[in-house]
């Protein structure tokens, strides 16, 4: 299968990017240095082409009740304007995608699903529209919908200077629609790094235009993915995965986004689950000997009895330390614990640690 | 994209650089290896008294992205190994040639020499 592409493919090729393919996506994995790009947006500002994630708007008198049956947060707190973090979860509970819902008004809604997961979530979604009859329009925008991530600790002050409307008084998880250099965004406060900054989305047809006008340094996903560990953030396929590594919303430590007295898919599975111990926590590591812990690596406890698996790894560049994330049993838990991680042919010293791994300013 | 192929020295076809000095080696990976790993963060060498064996894995290389094993160019025995690498492996990515390089090696086979490319045979396969 041919994979898809971001309108910014040309741009991308002509600059030298080097590419991987990522949710059936063809995307720049690096433009030159990962270490130089992650410190960019850690010290700086850095942009980000992520038009890979994709768009599902919802347009109806029951695009909200739709959205809240489906989702594990409780869309109706939502005032217009307003972006909230949710899981998607099976009837077992089991997360199938990690998404942010965005109410527009009390009839218009989109959430982001990630990518290579937009055709799955638009399906569901018309699934239960259909089966319960209701009044929505739902529409899968992903092809037409540009989107670039735009972080660092000078973002927000150097996409305020090139819009005419007040983009620093925006607050957390708000979006609005305005102009950025002359080109219409919706521009959300939100983020997948832990730096302040925006997510702006915009018709594909400008996005080669307005990525020309943003004169910052161009990062790929590489760095996105280190930025992302170093906060402890999930990724969606790998830190859970329907298939491969099927997480409920505990295991995956986002209780924060399950709201028991909403009545969604997977809410009984999940109220049950939730008055029993878990099975295993996501927990972050960090190795005293310098190697990479890559994802399926074994975890295992001092005895050399696996016990986990490793879902992310990176060296961390803030930190030049490697660092991981993964799953292992809550009595392996604790921060400060000490475990080992299968590396290769050695077991290399391995000592739990809070998330985020680093401290932001 | 070009990268640098200095005329010095011999290239195997997995990327690796020899500079030969009658039977002593100086061997490393090439520009165009060290662009396709990016930034290089840890290496296992081996050490020195260490028998290579051509084409034989003799170490990795772990960048961000991704670890990728070390094949020698040239069978021989390990005399030095570049510990400068052990805390800076970014100088394999900043200098492949020069304070990147990796083991010194005593050549065990000099008619292996004939058997890799010249800069110009290993230029023509990477452009």
């Amino acid at each position: 299968m041919l994979p898809r592409l971001s309108p910014l493919i040309t741009s991308h090729e002509q600059l030298g990017a080097k590419f991987t393919t990522f949710g059936g996506w063809k995307m720049p994995i690096r433009f030159g240095s990962i270490i130089e790009e992650h410190n960019c947006v850690r010290n700086a500002v850095g942009k980000f082409d992520v038009s890979h994630m994709g768009q599902i708007y919802l347009d109806g008198k029951d695009a909200e009740y739709l959205t809240n049956k489906l989702v594990s947060n409780n869309v109706t707190r939502l005032r217009d304007n307003q972006a909230q973090y949710a899981m998607i979860t099976d009837d077992s509970g089991v997360i199938l995608d990690d998404t942010l819902v965005y109410r527009n008004s009390s009839e218009s809604f989109m959430f982001i699903p990630n990518a290579g997961h937009d055709e799955e979530m638009f399906l569901r979604w018309v699934h239960f529209r259909d089966e319960w009859d209701l009044d929505v329009t739902i529409k899968n925008s992903t092809n037409e919908i540009a989107m670039f991530a735009i972080q660092g600790p000078l973002a927000v002050d150097s996409i305020d200077a090139l819009s005419p409307d007040p983009l620093s008084d925006l607050k957390r998880f708000t979006t609005t629609v305005t102009t950025i250099s002359g080109i219409t965004c919706t521009v959300s406060r939100t983020g997948y790094t832990g730096e302040d900054g925006f997510e702006l989305l915009l018709s594909s047809s400008d996005a080669v235009t307005l990525w020309d006008a943003l004169d910052f340094p161009s990062c790929g996903l590489g760095s996105r993915d280190t930025l992302r560990t170093e906060m402890g953030f999930l990724l969606s396929g790998q830190d859970f995965n329907h298939q491969k590594n099927p997480r409920n919303p505990f295991e995956a430590g986002v209780d924060f986004t399950v709201d028991l007295k909403q009545d969604f898919i997977g809410r009984d599975a999940l109220l049950e689950l939730h008055s029993q111990e878990l099975n295993l926590n996501f927990i972050g590591f960090s190795l005293s000997e310098r190697s990479i812990p890559r994802p399926g690596s074994a975890i295992l406890n001092n005895m050399g009895e696996q016990i986990g698996v490793v879902t992310s790894g990176t060296l961390s560049p803030t930190l030049d330390l490697p660092i991981g994330l993964g799953y292992v049993p809550p009595s392996y838990s604790s921060i400060g614990s000490s475990l080992q991680v299968a590396i290769r042919n050695s077991f290399k010293p391995a000592t739990i640690c809070s998330t985020p791994f680093i401290n932001l300013q | 994209m070009t990268f640098s192929i200095p005329g010095d020295r011999i290239y195997s076809q997995s990327h690796e650089w020899a500079l030969v000095d009658s039977n002593i080696a100086l061997i490393g990976i090439t520009d165009f290896a060290q662009d396709e790993l990016g930034d290089i963060v840890f290496l296992e060498l081996p050490t020195v008294g260490d028998i290579l064996i051509k084409e034989q894995i003799f170490g990795l290389v772990e960048s961000i992205k991704a670890v990728s094993d070390l094949y020698a160019p040239l069978s021989g025995t390990v005399l030095e190994v570049n510990s400068t690498l052990e805390t800076e492996p970014e100088q394999v990515n900043d200098d492949p040639y020069n304070t990147g390089w990796l083991l010194k090696i005593e050549l065990k086979n000099l008619s292996e020499i004939e058997t890799l490319l010249t800069a110009e045979e290993y230029g023509s396969q990477t452009s």
